[in-house]
């Protein structure tokens, strides 16, 4: 008699904390097999290419201070978008606004003229006013004109770098930048403290881990994260159940996009102290958070995990770069690979497939 | 040289430019008429630009570039066909992958190709006799390449399609009810692959036509965004091909008019023009909150599974 093995698909009910762990983990899994692909057509093995990149990331102190240095912006604008997703809000602008948290905060420390203490302060409520005005004008839109979001947030990021480099190139050149197009170094004041010998501008990191928590309690334990949620998920309901949409869906652009303006005024204040060409103050980090958020599950505590993961691919980019002599967009490849496994693999969350021997 | 010279170069200039933007609306409409929103258009305009230049370059056959630019961008399509038509994934972050996923492609194989001449591009024509039509003849006869024209046929043969074919009914059913168009015996699955695949073809050709013909050259995200520009339009176009020549042609003439203001603004906000047009398009076409979907297909962005909802 033959066995054969068959399966069956059953709807999941609910997948557990487990469940998707491991589904996560398989997505990474086999976008790091496909990535191998890619390695391998540059003659390089990708065994020993991903071992570079650990060592590079994880395995030395500075590899590890670019990591988590990588991951300040990735764990501010990732909590911020974790929000937006819970309401459904396409927020795909964190890059826009976290330019325009730079531009703000840039803007206090050289023309404000604030003494010393209070200066770095006003440069982080200005970098989150910046960043939270540049998200709040597509929410107004999407919620009185009905625009889409998705359009109006990118559009707003090419808007902000092409403001960014009209500044620096007009009216905020500075005089002793000697004809580089960039401002004049903020004043000493407005630097902010890093850890010994490293990139790590504590602050904001520490703000980062703070505001995690904050947020995991806002969409946990209060009304409005509820809210948030009902949006998210049955705009229907949250409409018979008198919830506002347009309140909810100003509030979470508002913390969406100033705490990526914050992340903007960390990448200025603690690592560039001038403002400079967008694509130096941000390398994408606007788009990769929305990865970091999706992985994270929408949940701002499990932010903390996947942005440090992502900090590891952004300084194995360099290692791939330095040590190997690839291309560094090979990290934007590996990026769209495992936001595509990630989605694609959302099915293993609502389907289980069980094996079993049949005669 | 005056005012009739400079209305006729800039809508010339118009046509040329708008030809990409067209040809990627009109794929656009057909994905979303079938319940399929492709946010990958970007991803796929860019693949289109970088395979089919390097085709060009190779084998110095401008059109085989093109060819083969139509058949990358619809392969690529497919990834999203699978993950949001088979996988039912979220259609939003699918497509958002697609383009992260091309742009990191092109650019990486891209390298080295920057800055290098195409061998032969494809030839701009003079129609003789209608180039001598006043006014009207220098802007559509004369320094247009055959894609502007076909496009411009696409136009009127995919409308009718759409709206006085059986396929166009099937196409649409699809996208407003595909639970009855499943009851009547329509392959859901396959109509959306479909129109999918032919958005992707239409995307893929644009980055060709943008790469070996409107601009021989090759450079690192050189879409600049225009895959975005292209899914406002198809919102502008309220899903109609008609009204998407209308919108990419007007959106085309308003990025030219915008650089006639060079001597007032400077470069890098004019850069900046053609993304706040796209969201000032999309203000002139919405009515309020109350008709904020008017003409979308019903279905769009939903996956669809027999038996569930």
């Amino acid at each position: 008699m033959k066995r054969r093995v068959g399966f069956k698909v059953e709807r999941r009910p609910v997948a557990s904390g487990r469940v998707v762990f491991f589904v996560s983990l398989l997505a990474i899994l086999a976008a790091l097999v496909v990535a191998g692909i890619f390695f391998q057509i540059y003659g390089v093995s990708p065994i020993r290419a991903y071992q570079l990149i650990l060592r590079g990331s994880l395995g030395n102190r500075f590899g590890l201070a670019e990591t988590v240095r990588r991951a300040i912006p990735l764990l501010l604008c990732g909590v911020g978008l974790t929000i937006a997703f819970r309401a459904l809000f396409w927020n795909i602008g964190a890059e826009g606004q976290l330019l325009m948290g730079a531009v703000a905060a840039a803007g206090v420390a050289l023309f404000s003229g604030l003494p010393g203490p209070l200066l770095l302060p006003a440069m982080f409520i200005g970098g989150f006013l910046g960043g939270a005005a540049w998200g709040l004008i597509p929410a107004i839109l999407k919620v009185i004109l009905g625009l889409n979001d998705v359009i109006t947030t990118l559009m707003m990021n090419y808007i902000a770098i092409y403001f960014v480099e009209w500044l620096i190139h007009g009216p905020w050149k500075g005089p002793t930048a000697r004809g580089f197009a960039y401002t004049d170094t903020f004043p000493r004041a407005a630097w902010l403290p890093t850890l010994y010998g490293t990139r790590i501008h504590w602050p904001t990191l520490v703000l980062g881990l703070v505001l995690a928590v904050v947020m995991y309690i806002l969409v946990t334990r209060t009304r409005s994260g509820f809210e948030i949620r009902v949006i998210g998920e049955n705009p229907n309901a949250a409409r018979f159940a008198g919830i506002s949409q347009l309140k909810t869906t100003l509030l979470v652009m508002l913390i969406s996009g100033g705490f990526a303006g914050l992340a903007g005024v960390g990448e200025i204040a603690g690592i560039h102290l001038r403002l400079l060409g967008p694509t130096h103050i941000s390398m994408g980090y606007g788009y990769t958070a929305i990865i970091v958020a999706w992985l994270a599950r929408r949940n701002p505590l499990a932010v903390i995990v996947t942005s440090l993961l992502f900090g590891v691919i952004m300084a194995g980019g360099d290692v791939i770069k330095v040590s190997l002599g690839l291309p560094f967009q090979l990290i934007n490849v590996f990026n769209g690979l495992i936001l595509f496994f990630l989605i694609g693999s959302e099915i293993l969350l609502r389907y289980k497939i069980s094996f079993f021997l049949r005669r | 040289m005056g005012w009739e010279t400079w209305i006729i170069t800039t809508l010339s200039r118009s046509l040329a430019y708008g030809t990409p933007l067209l040809l990627g609306t009109l794929g656009e409409i057909y994905a979303e008429r079938s319940g399929v929103l492709n946010l990958g258009v970007e991803g796929m305009m860019i693949m289109g630009a970088y395979s089919g230049f390097t085709t060009a370059y190779i084998t110095g056959n401008p059109w085989l570039g093109i060819l083969v630019a139509a058949v990358v961008g619809g392969a690529f399509s497919l990834i999203h066909a699978f993950t949001s038509v088979t996988l039912k994934a979220n259609q939003v972050v699918s497509g958002l992958s697609l383009t992260m996923l091309g742009l990191g492609l092109s650019g990486m194989f891209g390298r080295g190709w920057e800055g290098k001449p195409l061998p032969a591009t494809i030839p701009k024509i003079t129609v003789s006799g209608l180039s001598k039509i006043p006014f009207l003849g220098p802007i559509f006869f004369e320094g247009q390449n055959l894609i502007v024209y076909l496009t411009i046929l696409l136009v009127p043969l995919l409308w009718y399609i759409l709206y006085r074919t059986r396929i166009g009914i099937t196409i649409r059913s699809v996208g407003e009810s595909p639970a009855t168009a499943d009851s009547l015996g329509i392959n859901v699955d396959r109509v959306r692959y479909m129109c999918v695949l032919l958005g992707g073809i239409l995307a893929g050709m644009a980055g060709g036509y943008l790469s070996v013909a409107y601009r021989p050259a090759w450079t690192e995200g050189m879409t600049a965004g225009m895959g975005w520009i292209v899914i406002a339009l198809t919102i502008f176009a309220f899903w109609n091909p008609a009204y998407g020549m209308l919108g990419a042609y007007l959106f085309a003439a308003l990025y030219h008019l915008s650089y006639r203001l060079q001597p007032w603004v400077s470069p890098e906000l004019l850069k900046a023009m053609p993304y706040a047009f796209a969201i000032l398009v999309l203000i002139f076409v919405s009515r309020g909150t109350l008709q904020k979907r008017m003409g979308a297909p019903a279905a769009l962005s939903l996956p669809y599974t027999r038996g569930e909802e």
